[in-house]
């Protein structure tokens, strides 16, 4: 049941809602019970053509050879299409915002990095033809050893999975092979801890599983633009990844879509539209390419795998004074949204509490798996349940109840989170009130007095001498421990703020070592970033409107 | 390759018409066929169906029933006198599989599926197969299920004995989702007793091999035993012998023969949970 | 490829449809005939979103041989109001906020539908076996359950009769 508690929070709210907290009908809803709300593929064309794809065997093989005389003469097939028929045969997803290199091919060329990879797509008169037509083509692979493992992956020697990350892991900004957090020293800190915790978590790869299943229909139009009919969740999205791969403007794709049979994130890789138009533009007809049941579970993209190790330093009076994760998340063979999704990780860690000492790197590694992609909350999921865990092994450990615990450690109004940006509007303390009343969980009292507005800021929001490190660089002379400090990496641009005592450590009392004055001076404010040199003439919307995540932005 | 449906009014035609065409498939319900077909598989050429009406009757007596192989689930649960296999009927797919479904075609459901086989194998079933050209032939069920790849007549109907008494045939299926799921296994046992005493046990298991099958061990442990703790243990003890599971997405083979004998013991003992 | 004659009833309406060997009664409803209520999502019978009932009993689309509906009515979603009317069930979903992305929503009407002309006053457990073979990925199960509950109490139907304001 729907519930507003107004007496949190009234000062900072205008309560004056029309719309919020009344029940209006969805605008939908009339359409969805008299079965008239149209999908992607409840539309009809005459001379409707159908598409499917030959799918790799293989997690991990060379194509030697495709013969595809046979399938080309089999009955009702109008066309096949093979690599060299797509006009830029390969991309990443967030190129559309400068982020990542291309990496991915439409159709396989070369090789095929997982099972189920598309290698050539049939367009048929009806399904049943294209799926006989698939029987007769011929394809000599040469295998080659797969991983499967995240930190299999990025050992040396293993095998190469995607040719454009030569070592199985996204780069940063060009720059590193991990997102990277630091913000005080966790060694010191774990020195002077009265526990330390120390955990593995994993995660494996959910399907989305939509009951309608991707799809797209993409038929010519009379003014020389294709109109496509899809269930995209991202329309402009795959409305700039079709027209890139397929090298027309945007203006000639007539995107239809919004209506979505389900998505939770599975529909935003533009999985068949670009195939669907390609088709289209090829045989004139309207083409039809409609992922069945298996495709949809084996070869839909997943939520990825995750794998997050914790290690915490905790004082026996509760309080958690520092946090070290390291996190991989496994991308598949192909970016996809997986570097997003790490560095929606770095920017969750070390979780919605104000702990002084913060250490946290965050992979996006290449496996021969079945590329992954968002859905709900990807990037936060894992590393929040794995977080939240260790939350209650940690209250466990010290002896507190985990509620408490929580409140304890909740960021406050006016700390200094790792990320170096001041916490506002903070209401873990109040939701944890709130849900210990509702399931009758009993708290004390001075934890149910406590609020997120008061005894935050102040020593709390001290940023501490941190020591900078070139670990994960990327190219030649790999990390190196002896590397000298340089200036912080762009994802922890601090703010403007006055050099800070090295006493002024948060909270007291402090574990000796850490008032030590450190090796490193308090770090200068960097300049942002420059985003690697375009042409002029094609201006960029770039990654700063995406996320100032990304590191190239400073709030 | 272009399918052709050929509909016959009577099972020696469709029979024979079946034996003519290597890529001839008999469609009954459609659950297991039309799947194969949306799913691609082109080695299917032709359907064959009948419109027979005996091909869907059910006839009983006092002893044996006799059940049309086209006989759907919904029709077993409209049929009072087949009360003992209601549990067995109800539990296949949801409402509109059971509507769908035929006893016959439950015979080919492969492994996880064909949970209501596995009752019939409990109650000693035999299956009535139309040669193509000739008579009808009857085989054990248990035979049937292990050449049914290969066999080339039509199965016609299915014949069991009516149980003992209502209480000694149980079935049990067991699936991870409530009402509907497949099955991680399931368990049918006729439990026939004289003076306490079991004799002539038949115990068949579902999803623990490719096809249905009988718990011999199971059986002979419990020849002579009563319906207690202490007279089911050898059968316990002996539940998975012979069971070749499959690992799939419900379950590991490790884990359907754990979870057998616990099954096992409440069919035994009449235990809810 | 040849093609067979098929007649049947669809929503109290004659029809007359060619259809190829093998074809599903889904694709008859969608690209013969017009009729897009029906969706596919599996084509294996798991999903239950082609759900329609045959000569009243719920059938899936998909695994229906489509010659087999010769002669036979076939019921849909876009048979359900009349006119401007809805029925019981489509009021009860609108007011219980019984769909999310709606693809579940047409095969839940029927399934619920062919329960609800059987069984004028069923239970929760009924109701959650009459619709145990439609899957709801959006997981608003216990919406639904409630509107055809509520749609059985408002037609009058056993027990929560005393709340019918009867609108069949």
């Amino acid at each position: 049941m729907l519930e507003f508690r107004k007496e949190y929070f009234k000062d900072e709210r205008d309560d004056r809602l029309n719309e919020v907290g009344q029940p209006r009908q969805r605008q939908d809803m009339l359409g969805h019970v008299t079965g008239r709300t149209r999908y992607f593929d409840d539309h009809a064309f005459e001379g409707l053509l159908h598409l499917k794809v030959l799918r790799s065997p293989h997690p991990h093989a060379r194509l030697r050879s495709i013969d595809t005389a046979a399938a080309e003469r089999a009955p009702g097939v109008k066309r096949v299409i093979r690599a060299a028929d797509v006009p830029v045969n390969k991309n990443t997803l967030l190129s559309l915002i400068n982020f990542g290199k291309d990496d991915e091919p439409l159709l396989a060329a070369d090789k095929v990095r997982y099972k189920g990879e598309p290698i050539l797509a049939i367009v048929a008169e009806s399904e049943a033809a294209a799926y006989d037509a698939l029987t007769k083509v011929r394809v000599e692979y040469d295998p080659l050893p797969a991983v499967f493992d995240v930190e299999e992956a990025l050992k040396s020697g293993a095998p190469v999975v995607n040719e454009t990350y030569p070592t199985n892991a996204f780069e940063y900004h060009e720059k590193y092979n991990h997102q990277k957090l630091r913000f005080g020293d966790v060694e010191r800190a774990f020195a002077q801890a009265d526990f330390i915790v120390e955990e593995r978590y994993q995660m494996s790869p959910i399907e989305h599983a939509p009951t309608e299943t991707n799809g797209s229909i993409a038929a010519p139009e009379t003014n020389d633009r294709f109109v496509v009919h899809t269930c995209t969740q991202a329309l402009f999205f795959s409305l700039g990844t079709a027209a890139k791969l397929l090298d027309v403007p945007s203006n000639r794709l007539h995107f239809l879509g919004g209506t979505v049979g389900g998505g939770f994130g599975g529909k935003v890789d533009s999985l068949t539209e670009p195939l669907s138009i390609l088709g289209a533009m090829l045989t004139g007809r309207p083409v039809r390419y409609v992922l069945n049941r298996e495709e949809e579970m084996l070869y839909g993209c997943p939520r990825g795998a995750e794998r997050h190790y914790v290690k915490d330093g905790v004082m026996r009076d509760g309080r958690i004074i520092a946090r070290k994760v390291t996190s991989y998340f496994d991308a598949g063979a192909y970016t996809r949204l997986s570097s997003y999704g790490a560095v929606k990780c770095i920017a969750h860690i070390p979780g919605p509490y104000t702990i002084p000492n913060v250490h946290a790197e965050c992979y996006c590694v290449y496996t021969n798996r079945t590329p992954a992609t968002a859905m709900r909350g990807f990037g936060i999921t894992g590393v929040d349940f794995s977080l939240e865990v260790q939350m209650d092994k940690l209250a466990h450990k010290v002896g507190m109840d985990p509620m408490e615990f929580r409140i304890l450690n909740a960021y406050r109004d006016g700390d200094m989170k790792a990320h170096r940006r001041e916490a506002h509007n903070c209401a873990l303390i109040e939701c944890v009130q709130v849900a210990a009343e509702k399931a009758s969980w009993p708290i004390r009292d001075e934890y149910r007095r406590m609020n997120s507005m008061t005894g935050g800021g102040g020593e709390r929001a001290v940023i501490p001498p941190t020591a900078t490190d070139e670990g994960g660089r990327i190219g030649a002379g790999r990390p190196a421990t002896s590397t000298p400090p340089r200036p912080p990496p762009p994802t922890v641009a601090p703010p403007p703020r006055a050099p800070v005592p090295a006493a002024a450590q948060p909270r007291a009392p402090q574990p000796a070592t850490t008032q030590a004055r450190p090796a490193v001076p308090p770090p200068p404010a960097p300049p942002p970033p420059v985003a690697p040199a375009k042409p002029a003439a094609t201006p960029q919307h770039g990654a700063t409107r995406f996320s100032s995540v990304f590191g190239t932005r400073r709030r | 390759m272009a399918l052709t449906v050929k509909t016959f009014g009577s099972m020696s035609e469709a029979a024979a018409a079946l034996a003519s065409d290597r890529t001839a498939r008999f469609i009954s319900g459609g659950t297991l066929l039309m799947r194969a077909i949306n799913e691609g598989d082109t080695s299917i050429g032709t359907l064959v169906r009948s419109t027979d009406t005996g091909y869907r009757q059910i006839r009983s007596d006092p002893s044996r029933v006799e059940i049309g192989a086209g006989a759907r689930m919904v029709d077993i649960l409209a049929n009072r006198d087949l009360a003992f296999l209601h549990p067995a009927a109800r539990i296949v797919g949801g409402p509109a599989v059971r509507a769908m479904a035929t006893v016959g075609g439950n015979l080919f459901a492969g492994s996880p599926y064909g949970d209501f086989t596995t009752a019939l194998l409990a109650l000693d079933a035999t299956v009535s197969i139309q040669a193509a050209y000739g008579g009808a032939q009857q085989m054990p069920l248990e035979q049937f299920l292990q050449s049914r790849d290969r066999s080339s007549g039509l199965v016609t109907a299915v014949t069991v004995s009516r149980p003992a008494s209502p209480d000694a045939f149980r079935f049990r299926k067991v699936s991870r989702v409530k009402p509907k799921g497949v099955s991680v296994l399931s368990i049918a046992a006729h439990l026939p007793a004289t003076g306490g005493r079991l004799s002539n046990a038949r115990v068949a298991y579902g999803a623990m091999a490719p096809t249905p099958i009988r718990a011999r061990a199971v059986e002979r442990a419990l020849e002579g035993r009563s319906l207690d703790a202490a007279g089911i243990a050898p059968a316990l003890a002996a539940a998975a012998e012979g069971t070749t599971p499959a690992t799939d997405a419900l379950a590991s083979a490790w884990y359907r023969r754990e979870v057998l004998p616990v099954h096992l013991r409440r069919v035994l003992l009449g235990e809810t949970g | 490829m040849a093609k067979t004659p098929v007649q049947f009833r669809l929503n109290g309406s004659d029809k007359a449809v060619f259809v190829d060997g093998g074809e599903n009664l889904l694709n008859v409803l969608r690209r013969g005939v017009g009729d897009m209520s029906a969706k596919y999502g599996c084509g294996q019978g798991t999903c239950g979103v082609c759900t329609v009932l045959v000569d009243g009993e719920p059938q899936l689309a998909c695994l229906t041989l489509a010659e087999t509906c010769a002669g036979r009515s076939v019921d849909t979603a876009l048979g359900l109001s009349d006119g401007p009317n809805l029925h019981p069930l489509q009021t009860a979903f609108m007011e219980h906020f019984a769909a999310q992305c709606g693809f579940c929503t047409s095969g839940m009407l029927m399934a619920a539908k062919a329960l609800l002309d059987r069984n004028a006053s069923p239970t929760r457990e009924e109701v959650a076996e009459a619709i145990s073979g439609n899957i709801c990925r959006c997981t608003g199960y216990e919406p639904i359950i409630n509107a055809i509950m509520d749609a059985a109490a408002k037609r009058g139907g056993g027990s929560n009769r005393e709340q019918g304001h009867a609108r069949v």
